[in-house]
């Protein structure tokens, strides 16, 4: 039995039936085509397939897609502009060298915009202690959590 | 995970009469914990009840002595609620160290509660402050509410509307988390209301419990000391790869100091 879903991915409206078990990552990979968000354990451990839901990050292996009903999902696709150019979140990743083989990124990038939105002058402990859900097998975290102090400056100063 | 029907309840009678209806119905939370035990087939529920769209079942609201949560309030909102880190802020601190920022985003209190996972923080927090579990049915006094691994008092069709929380005069929440999932290896919530003391243990035994003799020994000195030469069996204690039976028994007391410590200092 599939089940019809609505949602708003980056700003376009979507809608499919699915299989009520198609979780949202799948959806959004596999159905939608849009592979910024990646699967690293399907556990909820790992962090990698972070996305926003009505503007909070969340794990995107461990929701239905159904239970997005009518709600605002925003990926690592949805966070440039539609010009190119990058985040600040993004650029920072860039410049500080945040990644090394990448694929823990996408989920960083969106956590970090999650910190910003709730604790934009976080200091590096508290980045450390808001990076608890996302795991990185690269870099020891070092540039990543530079990267994300920088992009919570640069966000703070495009604000001002 | 196996195929199910999936269904968006509107009310609590609707949830519970769709529950009742399936062959082997379960209602869904936050997911946190339902999805990830669906995935390895430990759970596969005929139908899933989704209850994100039931009114009423959210937000914290304070009178007189009483906090009470909405069943679908997450651990989020506990966490930054002005109202909860006022009047209990053990609570609002132990909401705060639940899974990490993305988790407590989609958890939610009566998830946690439903489920008594022998290692959850919550029913320890339910059990330590004497909270009232109240349902679609009835209220239940904390005291009756756990009653074994993943068991509670809920009768089937039976859901958590919020929990009614007394706020105490002092009160704290400690646990040793296991290093990499976080869940409470021992976790202890003490509460002291005037002159009568409450302490649950979570994540030593198959579910949350109290230590009746720790409480006595506080009751009449509320210090860490009172119950530094207190130690627990190790019978019933749970023993696996983390940690075993003894250590979770000596865990018991050095945790319980710490919360002890923490609440009066």
């Amino acid at each position: 039995m599939s089940t019809k879903v609505s949602m708003n991915v980056n700003g376009r409206k979507v809608s499919a039936d699915v299989e009520p078990r198609t979780l949202l990552v799948q959806y959004l990979r596999e159905h939608l085509g849009m592979t910024g968000t990646h699967v690293g354990c399907d556990t909820s451990q790992c962090g990698c397939c972070n996305v926003h839901l009505n503007g909070e990050a969340i794990k995107s292996c461990t929701i239905l897609a159904v239970q997005c009903e009518g709600a605002n999902v925003t990926t690592i696709e949805g966070l440039a502009s539609p010009d190119g150019e990058l985040h600040p979140m993004q650029k920072a990743f860039w410049e500080h060298h945040g990644l090394q083989c990448g694929f823990c990124t996408p989920g960083m990038v969106m956590v970090a915009c999650d910190i910003a939105r709730r604790k934009p002058d976080a200091d590096e402990q508290t980045i450390r202690h808001e990076l608890e859900g996302n795991i990185c097998r690269c870099t020891g975290y070092q540039h990543i959590v530079e990267a994300i102090h920088a992009g919570l400056q640069a966000m703070n100063q495009a604000k001002r | 995970m196996y195929a199910f029907n999936y269904h968006r309840a509107k009310s609590l009678d609707e949830a519970s009469g769709l529950v009742a209806k399936a062959e082997d119905g379960k209602l869904i939370a936050g997911g946190m914990t339902l999805l990830p035990s669906m995935k390895l087939r430990l759970a596969a529920p005929s139908d899933l009840v989704d209850l994100a769209g039931v009114d009423g079942l959210k937000g914290i609201t304070v009178s007189g002595k009483t906090v009470t949560i909405g069943a679908m309030t997450r651990h989020v909102d506990v966490h930054t609620s002005a109202d909860v880190k006022k009047a209990i802020p053990a609570l609002a601190a132990l909401a705060g160290g639940i899974g990490d920022p993305s988790v407590r985003n989609r958890g939610t209190i009566g998830g946690s509660v439903a489920n008594s996972d022998p290692a959850a923080d919550y029913p320890s927090a339910v059990l330590g402050l004497g909270a009232t579990v109240e349902t679609n049915k009835r209220k239940i006094a904390g005291d009756d509410f756990f009653r074994g691994l993943f068991e509670t008092a809920l009768e089937p069709g039976e859901i958590i509307k919020a929990i009614h929380f007394p706020v105490p005069d002092a009160a704290a929440y400690e646990k040793f988390p296991q290093p990499a999932s976080g869940f409470a290896m021992v976790g202890a919530f003490v509460a002291r209301f005037g002159k009568d003391v409450r302490l649950a243990i979570t994540g030593a035994k198959d579910h949350v419990f109290r230590v009746p003799e720790m409480e006595k020994a506080l009751a009449a000195n509320f210090k860490a000391d009172a119950i530094a030469g207190i130690k627990l069996g190790e019978d019933d204690m749970l023993s696996d790869i983390h940690c075993s039976a003894d250590y979770r028994a000596h865990l018991v007391t050095v945790i319980a100091k710490r919360a002890v410590a923490k609440a009066a200092g």
